[in-house]
């Protein structure tokens, strides 16, 4: 077993949509909650299979979408600074801040470099002695074990050279947030089972009791997201509320243990700020007092930020499920790939970039 | 490498450690990489291992890979015996 090729078989995957079919009897509307798994459903065309009143709305998680302008606008400032060497990860080069975007810094001489991973930036600060190396820690539960490493790593190593731009999120908070709104239309969610391998899916089952919604931990594969979207379907028509687990073979009930410990270790819970949603509280990590020295913020000192966002640009409500890409006027004319007017338009998670690489443009 | 949340499968093939931390090489499909292996301290050579940004964050467990399989086996069986 090569773990891939079987979660793509089509054979198995129409037998799904069939069951799928076969079970639903009136409209539902099913969050997947992770952008992995909507370019895992545009890119398979699974949207188009699934039965007429069954609706996939595409959720926050995004990291690089979700990022706030602030932050942003805090990482170009930074980068900008000299004797500095900025890393990051690749996707979040593109992203518009207020003026321009890390690419366009580091096209004015600014030593801008993509890390795979954070010890890759380790590495570059140990190689570079008289430079400070900053790297952007952003995302969700999924880089937290690996950006909480390299604080680690670093206080091991004794660099003083080092330092994180930390902006982190978390999923459970943003599921209250959804579900809390008066707005709200998500009936059912599949959780995103890379954030599950590192947390588990013990977080979800006070979310599922409290708004009486069903929760089913799901894979990327079309198949994985398939047997998802079935297993939620079912507990819909049952009137159930559950939280399941249909990605066994990678998640378990109380996730990656040494992984949560580092977490813990390093970040403490914080409000964040969502780019175009706003703050939830407790939503985020940040490093704890005792890990301040290596806080880039602190360390250079940019504090006083005030972002401008593009007015044309629905990203928050897209985020929250309130809108789909298409419904944005800008969509494919002024906001593209190239030209992005906002972060979902820009990573390989984002909703809208995910509709306009797969062709649902209108 | 752009892509924070999504991650294929790939296969331990090596394990040694390195500055004080347990690493080792992911054969995903021909593709050799080196990645930390810190949070699956358990891990074996042949192994399959999920990747997050560098890191090995959960041991593919191929029982319960096989079992959701068999599952859907079972609707496509009670399908064809309609």
């Amino acid at each position: 077993m090569k773990y891939i090729s079987e979660y793509r078989d089509a054979r198995l995957v129409r037998v799904v949509i069939e069951e799928i079919t076969h079970t639903v009897t009136r409209p539902w509307v099913i969050m997947e909650i992770c952008g992995g798994q909507t370019h895992s459903i545009m890119k398979y065309g699974l949207d188009q299979l699934l039965p007429i009143g069954l609706e996939l709305v595409h959720g926050p998680g995004c990291p690089v979408c979700v990022t706030s302008l602030e932050m942003i606008d805090k990482s170009l400032a930074i980068a900008a600074k000299p004797d500095i060497i900025f890393t990051s990860y690749g996707d979040m080069l593109r992203v518009p801040g207020s003026t321009g975007d890390l690419f366009s810094i580091r096209a004015s001489g600014a030593d801008v470099r993509v890390v795979y991973s954070s010890l890759d930036a380790i590495k570059i600060a140990q190689d570079n002695p008289q430079k400070q190396v900053v790297f952007f820690a952003i995302g969700f539960e999924t880089t937290a074990p690996a950006n909480a490493m390299s604080v680690m790593q670093a206080q091991k190593l004794g660099l003083k050279n080092f330092s994180l731009l930390v902006s982190h999120v978390r999923v459970p908070p943003a599921m209250h947030a959804i579900l809390g709104s008066p707005q709200n239309r998500v009936q059912g969610f599949l959780a995103a089972g890379h954030v599950c391998s590192v947390m588990g899916f013990w977080e979800y089952e006070p979310i599922a009791e409290k708004y009486q919604v069903p929760v089913v931990v799901t894979g990327f594969e079309p198949l994985d997201i398939s047997q998802g979207i079935l297993q939620v379907v079912r507990l819909l028509e049952r009137g159930t509320h559950q939280v399941q687990n249909a990605y066994s073979r990678v998640v378990s009930f109380e996730g990656n243990q040494p992984a949560q410990k580092m977490i813990n270790l390093v970040f403490e819970e914080c409000d964040q700020k969502w780019r175009g949603i706003g703050v939830i509280p407790s939503s985020g990590w940040r490093l704890k007092p005792e890990f301040q020295f290596f806080d880039a913020a602190e360390r250079f000192q940019v504090q006083n930020i005030s972002p401008v966002e593009s007015p044309l640009c629905i990203a928050g409500k897209i985020l929250q499920g309130l809108n789909k890409p298409i419904q944005c006027p800008a969509f494919a004319s002024q906001c593209t790939p190239e030209h992005p007017l906002g972060a979902t338009m820009v990573s390989s998670e984002g909703a809208c970039a995910a509709y306009y690489r797969y062709g649902r443009t209108s | 490498m752009k892509i924070m949340c999504l991650a294929v499968p790939g296969k331990i093939t090596e394990i040694y450690e390195a500055n004080g931390l347990l690493m080792g090489k992911i054969d995903f499909g021909g593709v050799t990489r080196e990645v930390c292996l810190a949070y699956v301290p358990d891990a074996k050579l042949g192994d399959y291992t999920i990747i997050h940004v560098g890191f090995a964050l959960n041991l593919i467990d191929e029982k319960e890979a096989l079992e959701t399989l068999a599952l859907i086996d079972e609707i496509d069986n009670l399908g064809s015996d309609e």
